[in-house]
């Protein structure tokens, strides 16, 4: 599922467009209305009827710590995500070797593999009852049903965002600039330091920050791979899941409402994020 | 700068790394699939022909039919009036058409639960009228409607964006009615947009999970999708039923995205 493209729409001014919205529009705009407002206005509405019990549902133990942990999990596969999205980009546009179709390949395939048979593929190979999941186990080190099982599924799900962002930026990068930064007699590491990286730091950004969105609202892996244990691996969206399940909607909407908030947040703070850092660079 | 190997070691460092990454978040864990369902695919096989697995993947399979042909007319309308179209609350609909792609496919099921639920907002209205939406087979339908909204729209706004006006202009100039230029003129430049973005529909509404499982509860043999049949059959130890239904799905998004990306990129 590709991610969104903030300001997609982004109009050619040589292009004639037509002024006003005929009828087509008009019934365009009334299906969005309805079918995205009807149910986000209704959980922020629901959401609003609880009064100050919308606050004592988020900062119940057991809902604060979801959301603690989506929000810590979500940083940590953003993380990972800005540092290996970086190394497959840089492979896929730098390195001649053997097998980058094939790497191409890889990464755009979490976009076609539904996110709970994700989570259910983890599970078969690094769950208890398998091979590589009891000998790890034998190490101490659990994946399935535990908190790096969590994260795991996250980098599933969210693998192309950031190599997809970095990969055009890369290709672009005039090469001028880092053989003057050689011939300086820059190292190599000080050229990727002082030309490479702050070219793509913003397209790093932009794609962490995608990350960490789509992670946030992430479901389906999760579901499968955490084992739901409440304060341990239970995440904010499977924490709604069992108050919808447990007839508490209103506590589920306080929650999904807080979830909804930082979701929308997040694209602005993003722009301003990839802003910085590329005005950084002057 | 031209292409090279790895030639310093941390630079191997890296290819290993990135190698062993990939191998051990997506790789090894789809071909354990595989392998698990090919060591008994009798099993497998077995648990996908009872009725429930069946019925299952009919309703999705229908509501991706659903979802494929109503987002890819709403699609094509919405893609194109965001391009050619300036009217007010332009940006609010460009936004709002991402929306989906933003919010937690359970917050999605819960929102229409408070909308269209026994006890929700229009509940009363819905009881008067006799339709059941919440736990029935068009509670499936609406919210994947609701997930699979963008990807039409945005494969053929990029698409139109790209292709400007200048064909349908000529088109008018020779006398060719609004009609006629949208069927000859427009939806041939865009089609590439279109099929796209019905592809990813299509494997979007195969895979969605959240949202069927919260609005329509995941009733056997009633409002039981695909994915919600692999939920319920891995909890219940059925685990070759479950692997078989997750392997038919992964295999037919995959085929479907690689067969759309080899036509696009030609």
């Amino acid at each position: 599922m590709r991610g969104s493209r903030p300001g997609s729409i982004r109009q050619n001014s040589a292009l004639p467009v037509h002024a006003g919205a005929p009828a087509s529009v008009r019934l365009f705009g009334c299906w969005v209305a309805l079918l995205v407002g009807g149910p986000i206005l209704a959980v922020l509405l629901r959401s609003a009827m609880e009064g100050m019990g919308a606050f004592r549902a988020i900062g119940s133990a057991s809902a604060s710590d979801a959301i603690f942990l989506s929000l810590w999990t979500s940083a940590l596969a953003a993380a990972i995500h800005a540092a290996m999205g970086t190394a497959i980009a840089w492979w896929l546009v730098r390195w001649a070797l053997p097998g980058r179709a094939w790497i191409s390949r890889v990464v755009d395939l979490p976009l076609a593999v539904p996110t709970l048979v994700a989570g259910v593929v983890l599970v078969g190979l690094y769950g208890p009852q398998t091979l590589v999941g009891s000998s790890l186990a034998g190490l101490g080190l659990h994946i399935a049903f535990a908190r790096p099982g969590i994260v795991l599924a996250l980098l599933f799900v969210t693998l192309p965002f950031v190599v997809r962002a970095v990969e055009p930026v890369l290709r672009e990068l005039d090469p001028a600039e880092e053989e003057a930064a050689s011939s300086l007699g820059a190292g190599r590491w000080r050229t990727w330091r002082t030309v490479v990286l702050p070219a793509i730091l913003p397209a790093i950004a932009a794609g962490s920050v995608q990350t960490f969105g789509r992670s946030l609202a992430e479901f389906g892996s999760i579901a499968a791979v955490s084992g739901n244990l409440p304060g341990k691996t239970l995440t904010a969206s499977v924490y709604v899941l069992g108050e919808v399940e447990a007839g508490h909607p209103g506590d589920a909407a306080a929650v999904s409402a807080l979830l909804l908030l930082l979701a929308l947040a997040l694209n602005p703070l993003g722009g301003v994020l990839v802003r910085f850092l590329g005005g950084r660079r002057g | 700068m031209a292409e090279a190997r790895p030639t310093h070691g941390v630079e191997w460092a890296i290819a290993g790394a990135v190698v062993s990454f990939l191998g051990l978040v997506v790789v090894l864990p789809l071909i354990s699939l595989v392998a698990t369902v090919g060591r008994a695919p009798w099993e497998a096989v077995a648990g996908l022909s009872t009725g429930e697995a069946v019925n299952a993947l009919g309703l999705s399979a229908a509501v991706a039919a659903i979802a494929l042909a109503v987002n890819g007319v709403f699609g094509v309308v919405g893609g194109l009036a965001l391009v050619r179209h300036r009217f007010p609350g332009r940006r609010l609909l460009d936004w709002l058409v991402d929306l989906p792609l933003a919010v937690s496919p359970v917050m999605t099921g819960l929102g229409f639960l408070l909308l269209f639920g026994r006890t929700g907002f229009l509940g009363p209205v819905l009881e008067r009228l006799d339709v059941q939406v919440a736990f029935a087979v068009p509670g499936a339908i609406v919210a994947t409607l609701f997930v699979t909204l963008p990807f039409t729209v945005r494969e053929v706004a990029l698409v139109a964006e790209e292709v400007g006006t200048v064909e349908e202009e000529v088109a008018a100039t020779l006398g060719a009615t609004a009609a006629q230029s949208f069927w000859r003129v427009t939806l041939p430049k865009i089609r590439h947009g279109v099929v796209l973005g019905v592809t990813l529909t299509v494997a979007r509404a195969l895979g969605e999970f959240g949202a069927v499982l919260v609005l329509g509860g995941a009733i056997t043999n009633r409002t039981m999708t695909a994915t919600t049949y692999i939920h319920a059959a891995i909890e219940g130890r059925q685990t070759s039923a479950g692997f078989g239904m997750a392997l038919v799905l992964a295999a037919t998004s995959v085929l479907l995205m690689s067969a759309v990306q080899r036509r696009t990129s030609r």
